[in-house]
């Protein structure tokens, strides 16, 4: 049986999304999920805080989302980006700046680091 | 008997769909991609008339999620409504199921040892719905029945390329013992090359994305041996998506006639675009 994910082969500069992460990951991937409603995404754009604290969230978890720390919600807490985004959906943060910033770039750095960025 | 008669391999990338739900088609940046699908729209609609298409599609939160994420899992209805993942519903028409073909699949698979979630209401999204506009119309009208058939390709430990290839040929056992005179279709979506997590964000490899296009076509047996580890380091932790081309390749005879292929890469994603007809 070949291996799959070898963790003797690590890739740089990348987390992959196992059963580890995911279970690090589940309050804060959790609580992303709940903005795929859009009567969520309207609690969590009217008031942050009140919307975060009806959900299952640590001090580290809500202090990451309190600083868009992109860089630290997946590096560190276990996000998991297709969740993580929906979060970004509400505090205005697309794909491409979530990205960057886990690049530790500006986002017109990023952009310029890209074949045809019109095509965003 | 139903037959099998074409296969796409086609990435679903998000802001494909914001581009043409804004019209966005025809600027310079987006039209390298939409063009490629109009000779395959053509081609679908007049030469290779499917009755079905059965889409292989991972869910990224939209209907499941990680508290229940399925490995396989199969739509059962007979209609898929459109989902909203996160940024609300997109201006489509929901989406015709056959709920009988449906669960005459679901019966082969499971009794060929494939054991699907079975789903009675599911909604779709950007994974399913992107290849679908990218190569049918809509107006007034989806032109096909559709089967959603979702992969976990997002928490691993994901099913092995192996088990995708496997997965499609049982898929063609099923299509061909269904007792009416269907002409289906397989879509493989998702990929090429990304990477959208961590310091690598953003990773693409052209050459090996155009590697994959040729041997999709001529020799997926080098792509079956493929793990996932191997597909990540060349092409990016999400660019293992393309297991899933792996489940339409399987459900086509071995040799192939391809009709359309496109690339392009404009921002963190090769797009990629294969058009395989049957038996060729």
């Amino acid at each position: 049986m070949p291996v799959q994910v070898d963790r003797n082969r690590p890739i740089a500069d990348t987390r992959i999304f196992t059963g580890e992460e995911s279970r690090r990951g589940y309050r804060i991937n959790k609580f992303a999920m709940s903005l795929a409603r859009a009567e969520n995404r309207d609690a969590f754009a009217a008031d942050e805080e009140a919307y975060m604290a009806g959900w299952d969230l640590s001090a580290d978890e809500k202090e990451a989302i309190r600083d868009r720390d992109w860089r630290r919600i997946m590096d560190e807490l276990g996000g998991n980006i297709y969740m993580i985004i929906k979060i970004g959906t509400v505090t205005g943060h697309g794909l491409y700046q979530i990205g960057a910033h886990q690049r530790g770039e500006t986002y017109e750095e990023f952009l310029a680091t890209r074949n045809a960025s019109g095509a965003r | 008997m139903a037959s099998v008669v074409a296969g796409i391999g086609t990435s679903h990338v998000p802001s494909i769909g914001v581009a043409y739900d804004q019209g966005r088609t025809q600027e310079p940046a987006w039209k390298p991609l939409f063009d490629a699908y109009e000779p395959v729209k053509a081609w679908l609609r007049d030469e290779i008339r499917p009755d079905i298409a059965i889409v292989v599609y991972n869910d990224h939160g939209s209907s499941f999620f990680f508290d229940k994420y399925p490995t396989f899992a199969i739509g059962a209805a007979d209609l898929y409504p459109v989902g909203d993942e996160g940024w609300g519903r997109r201006p489509l028409p929901d989406f015709p199921g056959d709920a009988a073909f449906s669960w005459h699949l679901t019966e082969s698979l499971v009794y060929d040892e494939f054991d699907m979630t079975v789903c009675q209401e599911l909604a779709v999204e950007h994974g399913f719905m992107v290849p679908m506009h990218l190569c049918f119309g809509h107006d007034p009208g989806w032109p096909v029945k559709t089967v959603p058939l979702a992969v976990n390709v997002i928490q691993h430990p994901l099913p092995t390329a192996a088990r995708c290839w496997k997965l499609g040929r049982a898929i063609r056992r099923a299509v061909e013992s269904y007792p009416g005179d269907e002409r289906v279709a397989v879509l493989g979506t998702g990929g090429m090359s990304h990477q959208l997590n961590g310091a690598r964000f953003g990773h693409l490899n052209p050459d090996w994305d155009n590697s994959w296009l040729d041997r999709i076509e001529s020799d997926p047996a080098a792509l079956v041996a493929l793990t996932h580890q191997d597909i990540m380091e060349a092409a990016g932790a999400e660019a293992v998506e393309l297991i899933m081309w792996l489940v339409m390749r399987g459900a086509l005879s071995e040799t192939v006639g391809r009709a359309h292929r496109n690339y392009y890469a404009p921002m963190t994603t090769g797009m990629g675009l294969i058009a395989l007809e049957d038996g060729a």
